[in-house]
């Protein structure tokens, strides 16, 4: 049995508390008057291009480009005469109190994320009979522990952005943009009410978690059972539940990104983006799998796990790594080609004010773990794959951002104290369940049908 | 040329052939070949043969590919007859490259794939119509062949491959 060290739960504890105040410090300087937003507006225009906003047209286009996706009409632009100066400052001042909001979504997605991407990789395990991982299982199954928790914290955090907040993350979620009578009207959100609305989301993340959970309860609860168990039978309906699980997953996980994610830009829309958040999620799982691995086995906790384990625990980061590179790009290539203006904003956008996380991503999660990982040597030397694990979860953490912030706070990003204090936060709150959850079973599934054959797996 | 001799033990199952590799390989005898008819994993390392250098080849045919691609591209869609891309007619290769990463993607497969498979058979002095140097015909079907040097050890090797459970041991003359 593994005892969850004092001097992490510390680490966890001081995380989550450190997290918190930067939280609340985020949240309670982000409302700014009109007036201190005009004036540093036109202290910015005055560092960077003395003309003024409507002299250029880049700029122009880019902030119609936020409006197109974000709460104020695209039309009440056209009239930009003297009125433009507090619309514009009216806009800057939303996304400045969206940045909080953001900054707490990404991150409590971003670690969500991770616990879902596990527990697919674990149901895949089962499904597939793999010989070679169950050394790994109780490992897995401590992570996938953070999945109800984390769901909930995702699925509170937007709805509060509509009850509490001023529909800080989802504009959506203002019943204006679907009043015909609004000045906010907007035909396009209120076409797509019948889904985007707030009962739905509400129902429909509700039964995600729910089949979820579900099947981690039962599985962690037949992966226990079978620990003490005289035949096979637990594992048989774990592979069962395990089968059926992948296919409610692939559906649910695929809606979840569409309402989670994809929604924060109503007007905008991508067929496979559920692949790509999948993708996204997937390897962060595999990778904090490996990197906990390491951390355990360092400590003289897993002596069964032996490094071919590791390498291939390695490989697959190497190789989601590139299938997420390729739904990546298989996203843009279409849209870029095909140049259709509702689509294309997207991108735009991403070009124009988040060059360096949007293109740094593709660096960090596709060429570093390319050239890193490539040589089957390194993939068995522990530090070499926690380097290159921590470049991986960093640059799918700037991939979410690169998901929600464009539409909610456009050009007024900034990785600073909202950020950082949400990643701790989630940070602490991810290893505090997790290892609490580590110790309450062996960390050996010692009855599994193919433990031997893990135990003995070798490359 | 100098004629030398070797001894020929045949086995019939691949895991007495590993304990007998390792065993002639801890008396310190030089195995010169083996033949099996399917790969035997961990025999390699087992005969103490140097780690395979394939992966850099490919890597290397894969930049070859790569290059290829791009010049390819150049020379075809922005040089010799500049095409308007996407709608976008900017005739400049960085401007228009995402639409030239497929081909870039599959020739870099294309030539890590087959150049790798072409350098294999050559290393491994396969050729067309080039007769088999299968000493013995049952190795393509259920038995397993070791061939080592024999230096005036004659009866020595030959007690020793008894030992290991070969169930045929023949000496061998071998014109080089």
């Amino acid at each position: 049995m593994y005892t969850f060290s004092s001097k992490l739960r510390v680490v966890a504890i001081a995380l989550i508390i450190i997290g918190a105040i930067g939280v609340a410090y985020g949240f309670m300087t982000s409302h700014k008057s009109l007036d201190e937003v005009k004036e540093m507006i036109a202290h910015e225009e005055a560092g960077h291009h003395g003309g003024g906003h409507e002299a250029n047209s880049d700029t122009h286009s880019v902030a119609e480009a936020h409006e197109g996706t974000h709460d104020e009409g695209a039309d009440s632009h056209a009239e930009a005469g003297e009125h433009h100066g507090d619309e514009h400052a009216k806009h800057v001042q939303h996304q400045l109190e969206n940045r909080p909001w953001s900054a707490l979504y990404v991150a409590a997605f971003f670690f969500f994320m991770i616990a879902l991407g596990v527990l697919a990789f674990y149901a895949i395990q089962f499904a597939a009979q793999a010989g070679w991982s169950p050394v790994l299982f109780r490992v897995m199954e401590a992570i996938t522990a953070y999945v109800l928790p984390g769901a909930l914290i995702v699925l509170a955090i937007a709805v509060a952005s509509g009850i509490i907040g001023h529909y800080n993350i989802f504009i959506w979620m203002d019943p204006d943009m679907v009043d015909p009578t609004s000045e906010k009207y907007d035909a396009l959100v209120a076409g797509k009410s019948g889904f985007l609305n707030m009962t739905g989301f509400i129902i429909r993340g509700l039964i995600f978690i729910a089949g979820w959970s579900l099947y981690r309860h039962f599985a962690r609860k037949f992966s226990i059972a079978q620990d003490n168990a005289d035949d096979n039978r637990n594992f048989k309906k774990s592979f069962r539940i395990a089968a059926g699980f992948l296919v409610f997953y692939i559906y649910t996980e695929s809606m979840m990104s569409w309402d989670w994610i994809m929604s924060v830009d109503p007007h905008w829309f991508s067929t496979l983006f559920g692949w790509y958040v999948f993708a996204s999620m997937f390897v962060s799982g595999i990778t904090v799998i490996a990197m906990m691995t390491m951390y355990l086995k360092s400590r003289g906790h897993l002596p069964f796990v032996n490094d071919s384990h590791l390498h291939d625990l390695a490989k697959f980061m190497f190789g989601i790594s590139i299938f997420w590179t390729y739904l990546w790009f298989s996203q843009f290539m279409l849209i870029w080609y095909s140049n259709i203006p509702e689509e294309v904003t997207y991108f735009v956008t991403r070009f124009q004010d988040y060059q360096l996380p949007f293109l740094g991503m593709v660096v960090m999660n596709f060429v570093f773990p390319l050239l890193v990982l490539m040589n089957s040597d390194y993939k068995r030397i522990p530090w070499f794959v926690v380097m290159a694990g921590i470049v991986i979860l960093c640059g799918h953490y700037i991939d979410v951002f690169n998901m929600i912030m464009p539409a909610t706070v456009g050009d007024r990003w900034f990785i600073g104290i909202p950020e950082i204090s949400s990643i701790l936060l989630f940070a602490g709150l991810f290893i505090f369940i997790v290892f609490t959850a580590l110790t309450k079973a062996p960390l050996l599934a010692k009855r599994n049908p193919f433990i031997k054959e893990s135990e003995h797996f070798h490359y | 040329m100098e004629a030398s001799k070797v001894i020929h033990a045949i086995y019939t199952d691949d895991d007495v052939l590993m304990a007998a590799v390792k065993k002639v390989k801890s008396a310190h005898h030089h195995i010169e070949e083996i033949y099996t008819p399917f790969p035997v994993h961990g025999l390699d390392k087992a005969m103490g043969l140097a780690p395979t250098r394939i992966a850099i080849t490919s890597f290397l045919y894969g930049c070859v590919g790569l290059t290829v691609a791009i010049v390819m591209m150049n020379f075809i869609m922005i040089q010799d007859w500049p095409q308007n891309i996407g709608g976008k007619p900017s005739f400049s290769y960085i401007e228009n490259m995402p639409a030239f990463v497929p081909i870039m993607f599959e020739l870099t497969v294309f030539f890590a794939a087959h150049l790798m498979v072409i350098t294999f058979y050559l290393r491994s002095r396969m050729w067309p119509f080039k007769k088999a140097e299968n000493p013995d015909p049952r190795t393509t079907d259920d038995h397993f062949l070791m061939e080592i040097p024999v230096h005036n050890n004659e009866k020595e090797l030959s007690d020793l491959l008894k030992e290991t459970g070969a169930v045929e041991i023949n000496l061998i003359d071998k014109a080089h």
